[in-house]
C-alpha cells in the first residue's frame, strides 16, 4: 500500500469508525469493515503464525515452504503474517481461507505437511486429521468433518478479551486491529472525557495491577495525577522476566496495537506526554512488532502532538531491557531507564511522587494497560461483570512444564486453579500429576487437592498463594521438588541485583544449603546428616529473615517456595537428607550407578576413572559397583563405551 | 511542625519530614547502622538499621522512612534484633577469619557490630568468595574478599570526590566493587586521596603500608634515616594515646622519633615556609605582566593527579613549586646531605603524613634528582602511632624535644598548611609583605578561615584587590574548572584540597576520629598561630639561611631545580 | 572498530545518560562486544565515568566483553527447559567444546551463552546456534548437532 492509500483509509477510519460504537456501524461501513477483517476475500489467504515460540517451532521454515508452493504452481494468494492462539504445543500453525470457505486452522504444520494441505484445501478439500479447528462465520460455508474452534474446549472455555485478537489478526497492520474496534476506545477517551474522569472510571472498574501486589489501578493513577509538576511519566512493564512464562510476548508479538492503545490512554489519565515500553532485548521479534506498531500509530496520528486534534501530546519509546530479573520491580526499571544499574531503590518516596528522573511516574504491568481500551470501550458495569467480588476482570496464564498442552490462557477471575491443569491437558501418559508451581522463582506450588481454590487476588492469599504474573508450572512425579526449588534459588542468587544483604547473602546461602543436601558427601559419617539437616532448619529462619527485611520484592518473596514446599514437601527434603535419594532421579549426584551384566564386556575403563574405587571385578568379565561407596558422580557413565552402565 | 510518634512504648517528640532514625538518635535510641553516610541520602542497602513499625507488614529501615503521625516502634524487639543479628550473621558467614591480622582489627564497624549483637559463633557458613588482592597502587590496597558491599566508598568517591573510580561491578552475589574494566587501581582514575579508606568500615580497602621498609631501613646500619613529618600530623595524634584530642604534641614526636631511632628530624612545616617563598615569588612574576592567572595550589597530591587526569587544560595553571615534603626531601639531599657529608644514597628519607595521596607523591618520576628520589617512603599518621606502639614508648612519660637543624625552626604560616585555606593564608602573609613592604594590619585571615565548599575570596593588599578562591574539599570542582578555563573566574590564587577540611582530615588520619576531633584539629593549628612568634614565613631566620647558603633567592636557577616541577596529562581509564 | 562506534554515537548525539543503554546495545549488536575501546568512547560521549558504564554493562545479562564465536551458541534455562534437562545439555556442550558459560573458545570458533528464558517452553530444551533454534533437544540430538558443527 503507498502512503496516499494509506492516508485514505486512515480518513475512512477517523471520520466514519472512530467516531461510532463498535456495536453499531453504518451498513456501508460495517461491509468495508469485513474487508478489513478479512471476512469477505477475492482469494485465498494464507495466514501464518509467526511468534517467537512459533519460529521456535520451525514457522520460518513453513513459511519458506508455503512461498516456494505459491511460486512453483504460479497461484494469487495472499500470504498474511499472524500472530500466536496460544496454542503452544501444535505449532506451527496455519490458517487457511478460501473465498465463501470458513477459515481453517492446521496444527503442527511441517514443511512437507504445506503441499498436501494446500492441494487439499485450495481444491476444496480439507486434510481433517492435520485440522485443528475452522473459525465461524455466518456468510461462510463450513467445512466438513472439522470442529469449529469456538467448540474446542480450548477456546470455550476461556474468556478472551485481551487476547481475542491474538493469533487471528495481522500485528503489523494497524487496520486489522482498527476494524475490530481498535483506537475506538482512545478515541472516546479524547473526545469525552478528562484526565479525571479516566481515573474514575479505571477505579470504579475495579481494575487491579496485574503484576503481582494487585494494586487498585485507578487510584495509582490518581496518586500521578494529583501530583503538581511540568512531566509526568508512564511505564509500560513488560519485561516478561519470570521464566518459564511467554503469555506477554504473546500478547506483544500477536496484538501490539492493543498495548499502545491501552498506553495512550493511561498516558492520558495521568497526563504523561513520555510514555515508555520497557521489554526484553533478547526477544527481538516483540521489539521488532511494537516498534512497527508504534510507527503505524504515528503515522495514522495516534501518537505525536496533539493527537486527534484534542490538544493532547503522547509519545511512546520502546526500551530494549538489557536482561535482569529484578527490573521487573518498579524502581529498578526506572533507574533502568535513566541508565543505571537497575538496582532498586527505598520506598517511599514512591514512583508516582518521584519516579523517573525524579518526575511522578506509575508503573504499570503490561497485562493491566492490555485491559484499559476494552474497559474503555465496553463500559465499567461490562468490566466489573467479569470476575469475582474483590478481582474484576479476565487473567492470563502461560502453562509449561510438564504438561502436555504448553499453552497461554485468558479466564475470567473466579474461576478455579483446576481448571488450569485441564487446559494443560494433564501430564505425560504413565506419570502422575504432582503439584502446580504458579509464579515462578518467587512463586508458590499447590498440590492436586489444593486446586479448588478460586483464581482471585485474596482468594490465593489466603490460601498461600499468589497471582503473580501468570506463569504456572505442571509438576508430575519426575520433576524433583528439591531440585526445582534449587533452580529458583540459584537464579534468584544470579538475579539478586546484589544491594541488599539479606537478599545477595542469604539467597546464596540457602542455594549452598540446598545444594550441600542433594549431594553426596565423598566421606560419609553421621555428623554430617546432621549438619545437613541443621541446613534445613537455617533455610527456615534465613528465608524468614529474607522476607522480613529484604529492600524489594525480589528478595522479600525469594523464599517463597523453600518455605512453601518444606510445609508440603518435607518428606521429599528428609529423603535426600537422610536416605540420600532423589525419587525423580534428578538430583544428579544422589544417584547410584548400576552395571548391566549383560551389556559389560570388563574393559576395566569404569574402575580405572572411578574416584572411589566403587567398582570392582575382574578384567574381561562383568564388573559392579558397590553402592555404598558410590558417590553417583556419573563419570563411569560417560566413559562406558558399551552404555552398560545405568542409575536408579 | 512537630509530633509524638511512640517508640518502645515511650513516646517521643519528631519533627516532621524527618526519618525514623534521626528522630531516634536526637532522642538517644541507638540503632545500629552500616551504610548509612552523614550529609547523603539513603540508600536502605544494609538493612541493619531495621525497626518494626506497627501495621507495617515487613521491618522497615529507619535510615529511609520518614516519621508518620502515630506511629508505633519496637527498635529491638525480638524480631528485629534477630533480623539484624542474622543479617550480620550472612555478612560473616563467608568473611575472611583474619581478624587478628587485619589492618582494622579493634576498629572495625563489622566487629563491632558482632560484638554488640552478641554473634559468638559461625552459625551460618558459607563458601569463601575468592578475590586477588589489589596490591597495585602505592597508596591504597583493596581486598574485596572483606567487602560487605555498603557502598560507602563508591557513593564518597562519586558524591563527593568527583572522581567516581569506583563503581560496583557484576551483579548478584558476585557483585564487587571495582574500577573500570576491572583494572587494578593504579590503572585506574583514582586520585589516592584515600577518602574510601576513611569511610570503609571493614579492612577491604586500607593504606599501603610501608612500616616494613621503614623498619628494616632503621635496621640497617648503612643508612641514616631522616625522617619529617607533616603539619597536621602533630595535632592528628593525641586521642590516639589518650591525650586531649586535637593537642599539638610536637616536642613530644620529636623525641619519640629520636627514641625509635631517626637520626634527624624535621619539621615539613620548615618546607612549607619554603614553599610559600617560592610561591611568592612566582605570583610576583606574574604579577608584573598581569597574565598567567590563576595561579592554583600543587602541595595537595590528590588535587594534582585530579588535575592530570580530568583538566589537562588547566595544568599550566598549577604552581610550578613542589610540594612541602617534596621541597624537603629535595633540599635534604641536595643540600644537607653534603653539608653533613654523606652520600645522599646513603640517606633513607622517610615522611609521615596525614595523606595516602603522598605515599604517591613521593614515587611520581617528577620527584627525582638523578634517580635518586627526594623522599624515599611515606608513612601515614596511622602508621607512625604503630610505630610508636611498636617500640613501646611511654608518650606519657616523655620529655618534648627540638627537632634537628638547619630546619629546625618553622614559622606557624608554615603550620598553617595543615588545614583548608592555610595555605592562602600563609602566602597572603608573605605576599603582603613583598608588595607592601609592611606586615599585615592583622596577620588573622578570618575570611580564608573555615570556608566550606568552594568560594571566592576578595584580599585588600595595598590598595589593589587580590582574589583568592578556596576550595575545601573536591565537591563541586568541575565547576570551578570550567570557570578558570572560560575566565568567568577571574582569581589570582586558587587553592585546593582534594580532603574537606584539608590535611587534619586526609587519609591517613586515625580510623576513630570523628568530626569533632577533626575541629579539635583545625582549632589546636590556630592556636598555635595565635601563640607563636614568628607568623610569617619571610620571618624564617633558617628560611634566609638557606637561601643566603644554598638556594640563593627565591625563584633562582637553583631553586628551581630543586624546588619545582611541571605536571602534564596522564593517561588512565577516566 | 572505532569508526563504526563514532558513526553509531553520531546518531545520539545531544544524548544522555539515559541513554547509555541504548548506545551499548547498539554498539554490541554492530561490532558484536563491549571493547574497551568502546567503553572510553561512550565515556567521552556522554562525559561519563568509564567505571559506571562499565558497572552498568557488567549488571545485565545483555552485555559481553569479549567477542562472540563463529558459532555462538545460546541454551536455553527457564523452568521448563530446566525441568526437561537443560542443565545435562550445558553440561555437554561445556564438556565437549571445553568451554564455560559465557566463554568463547580459544580458537574463537564456538562461545556459549547460558539465557534465562526464550520462551518457548513447548519446545523445551531449546537451544539457538547463532540465531537458528533446535527445539525438543535430547542426548542424542544435541551429540549430533555438535558433531555437525564440529564436523568430526
Amino acid at each position: 500500500m503507498d502512503n496516499q492509500d494509506n492516508s485514505n483509509i486512515i480518513k475512512f477510519f477517523l471520520e466514519n469508525v472512530l467516531i461510532n460504537d463498535p456495536s453499531s456501524y453504518p451498513k456501508n461501513v460495517e461491509d468495508r469493515l469485513e474487508v478489513f477483517r478479512r471476512n469477505r476475500i477475492s482469494k485465498p489467504i494464507i495466514y501464518i503464525g509467526i511468534t517467537s515460540s512459533s519460529v521456535c517451532a520451525g514457522a520460518l521454515k513453513v513459511k519458506g515452504a508455503i512461498e516456494e508452493y505459491i511460486s512453483e504452481n504460479h497461484l494469487d494468494l495472499e500470504v498474511v503474517t499472524i500472530g500466536g492462539l496460544g496454542l503452544c504445543s501444535n505449532e506451527p500453525l496455519i490458517d487457511v481461507h478460501i473465498p465463501g470457505k470458513n477459515r481453517v486452522v492446521f496444527r503442527k504444520v511441517s514443511p512437507n505437511d504445506i503441499q498436501p494441505i494446500l492441494d487439499g484445501v485450495l481444491n476444496q478439500y480439507v486434510p481433517a486429521e492435520m485440522a485443528l479447528g475452522q473459525y465461524r462465520h455466518k456468510f461462510h460455508e463450513p467445512w466438513q468433518d472439522v470442529p469449529f474452534l469456538d467448540e474446542l474446549p480450548f477456546f470455550k472455555e476461556q474468556n478472551r478479551v485481551i487476547l481475542s485478537n491474538c493469533g487471528v489478526i495481522d500485528p503489523n497492520n494497524i487496520f486489522d486491529y482498527m476494524a475490530r474496534g481498535g483506537y475506538s476506545a482512545l478515541a472516546k477517551t479524547i473526545r469525552n472525557h478528562t484526565y479525571d474522569e479516566i481515573c474514575t472510571l479505571v477505579e470504579q472498574s475495579g481494575l487491579r495491577g496485574r503484576g503481582g501486589g494487585g494494586y487498585p489501578t485507578g487510584t495509582k493513577w490518581r496518586k500521578a495525577l494529583q501530583v503538581s509538576t511540568d512531566q509526568r511519566y508512564m511505564i509500560c512493564n513488560a519485561d516478561e522476566s519470570d521464566p518459564g512464562a511467554f503469555v506477554y510476548r504473546l500478547l506483544m508479538e500477536s496484538d501490539p496495537h492493543r498495548i499502545i492503545e491501552g498506553l495512550i490512554i493511561s498516558s492520558y489519565a495521568i497526563g504523561a506526554s513520555k510514555a515508555f515500553i520497557y521489554t526484553r532485548n533478547s526477544n527481538s521479534l516483540t521489539v521488532e512488532r511494537l516498534e512497527q506498531a508504534i510507527s503505524t500509530a504515528y503515522d495514522a496520528g495516534f501518537l505525536g502532538h496533539n493527537i486527534l486534534e484534542s490538544g493532547f501530546n503522547i509519545d511512546i519509546v520502546v526500551r530494549k531491557g538489557p536482561g535482569a530479573y529484578v527490573c521487573g520491580e518498579e524502581t529498578a526499571l526506572i533507574r533502568s531507564i535513566e541508565g543505571k544499574r537497575g538496582m532498586p531503590t527505598v520506598k517511599p518516596p514512591y514512583p508516582t511522587e518521584q519516579g523517573l528522573f525524579g518526575k511522578p511516574t506509575v508503573v504499570n504491568n503490561i497485562e493491566t494497560i492490555a485491559n484499559i481500551s476494552s474497559i474503555i470501550l465496553n463500559g465499567v458495569q461490562w468490566y466489573s461483570s467479569i470476575g469475582t467480588e474483590t478481582s474484576k476482570g479476565t487473567k492470563i496464564f502461560s502453562i509449561s512444564g510438564k504438561a502436555q498442552n504448553i499453552c497461554a490462557v485468558e479466564v475470567s477471575m473466579g474461576t478455579p486453579l483446576s481448571k488450569i491443569v485441564e487446559f494443560g491437558g494433564g501430564v505425560d501418559i504413565g506419570r502422575k500429576f504432582k503439584a502446580l508451581h504458579i509464579g515462578g522463582p518467587s512463586g508458590f506450588t499447590a498440590l492436586p487437592n489444593e486446586l479448588d481454590v478460586l483464581i482471585d487476588f485474596d482468594k490465593l492469599k489466603e490460601a498461600g498463594l499468589v497471582i503473580g504474573s501468570g506463569g504456572i508450572q505442571v509438576l508430575d512425579d519426575s520433576v524433583c521438588i528439591v531440585d526445582m526449588v534449587k533452580y529458583f534459588m540459584y537464579f534468584i542468587q544470579k538475579e539478586s541485583c546484589g544491594k541488599c544483604i539479606p537478599c545477595r547473602e542469604g539467597s546464596r546461602r540457602m542455594l549452598e544449603i540446598l545444594q550441600n543436601i542433594s549431594k553426596r558427601p565423598l566421606n560419609e559419617n553421621g555428623h554430617n546428616t546432621l549438619e545437613r539437616f541443621k541446613g534445613v532448619i537455617h533455610l527456615e529462619s534465613l528465608a524468614e529473615v529474607m522476607r522480613d527485611t529484604s529492600l524489594c520484592g525480589l528478595g522479600q518473596t525469594a523464599p517463597n517456595p523453600v518455605l512453601r514446599t518444606l510445609k508440603l514437601f518435607r518428606d521429599e527434603y528428609e529423603e535426600h537428607i537422610f536416605d540420600r535419594k532423589c525419587q525423580a532421579g534428578v538430583c544428579r549426584d544422589l544417584r547410584t550407578f548400576y552395571i548391566d551384566i549383560e551389556k559389560c564386556t570388563g574393559c576395566t575403563a569404569c574402575a580405572k576413572k572411578c574416584p572411589t574405587n566403587a567398582i570392582i571385578g575382574t578384567p574381561r568379565s562383568p564388573y559392579f559397583v558397590v553402592e555404598d561407596k558410590c558417590i553417583g558422580c556419573g563419570i563411569c557413565e560417560e566413559v562406558c563405551k558399551f552404555s552398560a552402565v545405568y542409575f536408579k | 511542625m512537630q509530633f509524638n510518634i511512640e517508640v518502645n512504648n515511650r513516646i517521643i517528640e519528631v519533627r516532621k519530614g524527618e526519618t525514623i532514625l534521626s528522630a531516634l538518635f536526637r532522642n538517644g535510641i541507638k540503632v545500629p547502622t552500616l551504610c548509612n553516610m552523614k550529609d547523603l541520602s539513603p540508600t536502605g542497602a544494609c538493612r541493619i538499621c531495621v525497626v518494626e513499625v506497627e501495621g507495617k507488614e515487613n521491618l522497615v529501615t529507619s535510615c529511609s522512612y520518614p516519621v508518620e503521625e502515630s506511629m508505633k516502634i519496637k527498635t529491638h524487639s525480638p524480631r528485629v534484633v534477630k533480623a539484624r543479628k542474622t543479617l550480620v550473621e550472612l555478612l560473616l558467614s563467608n568473611h575472611p577469619d583474619d581478624c587478628l591480622y587485619c589492618e582494622r582489627n579493634g576498629c572495625c564497624e563489622l566487629q563491632d557490630l558482632a560484638i554488640d549483637l552478641n554473634i559468638r559463633e559461625r552459625r551460618i557458613s558459607g563458601k569463601k568468595s575468592r578475590h586477588k588482592l589489589d596490591l597495585s597502587s602505592p597508596s591504597i590496597v583493596r581486598d574485596p574478599a572483606k567487602c560487605i558491599l555498603c557502598g560507602r566508598c563508591v557513593r564518597v568517591c562519586d558524591e563527593i570526590q568527583s572522581v567516581s573510580t569506583l563503581d560496583f561491578l557484576n551483579r548478584g552475589n558476585k557483585t564487587i566493587i571495582g574500577t573500570a574494566m576491572a583494572r587494578d587501581l593504579n590503572f585506574s582514575s583514582c586520585i589516592n586521596c584515600g577518602r574510601c579508606v576513611m569511610v570503609c568500615p571493614t579492612g577491604a580497602l586500607h593504606e599501603h603500608s610501608y612500616l616494613d621498609e621503614v623498619l628494616d631501613s632503621l635496621n640497617n646500619s648503612s643508612l641514616q634515616v631522616v625522617v619529617q613529618y607533616g603539619p597536621a600530623v602533630t595535632v592528628s595524634l593525641a586521642e590516639e594515646f589518650g591525650i586531649k584530642s586535637g593537642k599539638d604534641i610536637t616536642g613530644v614526636i620529636n623525641a619519640a622519633l629520636r627514641k625509635i631511632g631517626f637520626t634527624h628530624i624535621f619539621d615539613t612545616a620548615f618546607a612549607a615556609d619554603l614553599a610559600v617563598m617560592e610561591t611568592v615569588e612566582v605570583i610576583m612574576q606574574k604579577l608584573e605582566t598581569g597574565e598567567g592567572f590563576p595561579i592554583i595550589s600543587s602541595c595537595c597530591p590528590a588535587w594534582v593527579k585530579y588535575a592530570e587526569q580530568f583538566y589537562p587544560e588547566v595544568l599550566s595553571y598549577l604552581s610550578t613549586c613542589k610540594s612541602p615534603q617534596q621541597m624537603l626531601g629535595s633540599i635534604i639531599k641536595s643540600y644537607y646531605a653534603p653539608q653533613q657529608n654523606i652520600n645522599p644514597n646513603a640517606i633513607y628519607s622517610v615522611a609521615i603524613m596525614p595523606c595516602l595521596a603522598k605515599k604517591f607523591e613521593a614515587q611520581r618520576e617528577e620527584m627525582t634528582h638523578k634517580a635518586i628520589s627526594d623522599v624515599d617512603v611515606v608513612i601515614t599518621t596511622r602508621e607512625l602511632s604503630r610505630l610508636i606502639k611498636m617500640y613501646g614508648i611511654d608518650i606519657h612519660n616523655i620529655e618534648p624535644q627540638t627537632s634537628d637543624t638547619p630546619f629546625g625552626a618553622r614559622s606557624s604560616a608554615g603550620k598553617l598548611f595543615g588545614t583548608s585555606g592555610g595555605t592562602a593564608e600563609a602566602i597572603l602573609r608573605t605576599l603582603h609583605h613583598r608588595i607592601t613592604g609592611k606586615e599585615l594590619n592583622s596577620l588573622k585571615l578570618q575570611d580564608l578561615r573555615s570556608v566550606s565548599g568552594i568560594k571566592e575570596i576578595p584580599i585588600k593588599i595595598g590598595g589593589k584587590v587580590f582574589k583568592v578562591v578556596l576550595a575545601n574539599g573536591l565537591t563541586g570542582i568541575e565547576k570551578l574548572m570550567e570557570g578558570i578555563q572560560n575566565k568567568s573566574i577571574d582569581a589570582h590564587f586558587v587553592e585546593i584540597m582534594a580532603c574537606p577540611g584539608g590535611c587534619v582530615n586526609g587519609g591517613g588520619q586515625p580510623f576513630k576520629s570523628g568530626e569533632k576531633d577533626i575541629r579539635a584539629r583545625i582549632r589546636s593549628l590556630y592556636e598555635v598561630d595565635e601563640v607563636d612568634n614568628i607568623k610569617a614565613s619571610h620571618k624564617n631566620p633558617l628560611i634566609n639561611e638557606l637561601y643566603e647558603n644554598f638556594l640563593e633567592k627565591p625563584g633562582s636557577d637553583k631553586a628551581k631545580q630543586q624546588l619545582h616541577t611541571c605536571y602534564t596529562k596522564r593517561d588512565v581509564l577516566l | 572498530m572505532e569508526n563504526r562506534i563514532e558513526i553509531l554515537l553520531d546518531k545520539y548525539s545531544h544524548s544522555r545518560r539515559d541513554s547509555l543503554i541504548p548506545i551499548l546495545q547498539d554498539i554490541q549488536e554492530e561490532v558484536g562486544y563491549l571493547s574497551e575501546e568502546a567503553i572510553i568512547l561512550v565515556g567521552k560521549h556522554l562525559e561519563m565515568p568509564t567505571s559506571k558504564i562499565y558497572g552498568l554493562a557488567t549488571f545485565y545479562n545483555q552485555f559481553r566483553f569479549e567477542p562472540k564465536g563463529t558459532f555462538h551458541i545460546q541454551v536455553c534455562h527457564g523452568t521448563a527447559c530446566h525441568m526437561l534437562g537443560a542443565v545435562s545439555i550445558i553440561d555437554f556442550i561445556e564438556k565437549r567444546l571445553k568451554i564455560k558459560a559465557g566463554q568463547t573458545s580459544r580458537n574463537g570458533k564456538y562461545s556459549l551463552e547460558v539465557v534465562p528464558c526464550i520462551g518457548a517452553c513447548s519446545q523445551s530444551p531449546v537451544i539457538s546456534i547463532n540465531g537458528e533454534y533446535h527445539s525438543k533437544l535430547t542426548a542424542e540430538r544435541i551429540k549430533q548437532i555438535l558433531i555437525d558443527l564440529i564436523g568430526e
